[in-house]
């Protein structure tokens, strides 16, 4: 078993795929309308197209508000991308606007920071050590 | 006052969360559990976690402010000088005082 395709509320479809492809440079994947406004949409990582999906699913449902109101509040990520170098991420994100709950830190043997996806998630970034 | 400001300082894992605090000011309660956790090996619960927190705010030492969606825990150091004006420490830069 392999995880194959994990996903994020997003408060609009559209937004999230502009976000998630030109800021943070993911590609589209699967882009298929399901029902009158949704859409089966998915980003993959630019580095691995073939690797594990992220779905950007419509946060239409009355149970997600309040799920990820109080997860924002305690300032906790709904996913964790890797990067190799969180802080040149960082400068390069928060360049773009991108605003950060977290800088970069070094949490023992990774180094993490959270953004705002702009679509009503917090984020993780992190670096693991080099082997 | 000060009752609640003794009990905050009494935990070493509250002291702890204001040294991390002291490092960096503004933090989520998700940072302030990760550092525990992975800086400091503290396995204890988000709640826990909370819970500290709640006793540091009700001394003072720790501020909470809302900053649209999230919450931030700021470091206040201010109601530590009830100590030192309860037993004053000694002025560094005054001359020693000579034995009679």
């Amino acid at each position: 078993m392999k995880i194959h395709l994990t996903s994020v509320f997003v408060d609009d479809q559209a937004k999230a795929l502009r976000f998630y492809t030109e800021i943070l440079g993911f590609v589209k994947k699967y882009d298929v309308p399901v029902g009158e406004t949704d859409r089966w949409l998915t980003v993959v990582s630019r580095e691995n197209p073939g690797g594990t999906e992220l779905l950007l699913e419509p946060a239409g449902h009355p149970a997600v508000k309040p799920y990820r109101d109080a997860l924002a509040a305690d300032g906790i990520p709904l996913a964790q991308f890797a990067v190799d170098d969180v802080r040149a991420e960082y400068e390069r994100l928060s360049g773009l606007g991108v605003r950060f709950t977290q800088e970069p830190l070094d949490m023992g043997p990774v180094t993490t920071a959270v953004f705002d996806d702009t679509c009503g998630n917090l984020i993780q970034l992190a670096t693991q050590p080099q082997e | 006052m000060a009752d609640d400001l003794f009990k905050a300082l009494a935990d070493p894992t509250r002291r702890t969360i204001l040294d991390e605090l002291a490092e960096q000011s503004g933090q989520t309660l998700f940072e302030i559990c990760s550092r525990l956790s992975m800086k400091h090996r503290l396995g204890i619960s988000r709640q826990a976690v909370s819970q500290h927190l709640a006793v540091l705010e009700a001394a003072g030492l720790v501020e909470t402010r809302r900053e649209g969606r999230y919450k931030f825990h700021d470091l206040n150091t201010a109601p530590l000088r009830q100590i030192t004006e309860r037993w004053p420490a000694p002025d560094p830069s005054a001359p020693e005082e000579s034995p009679p």
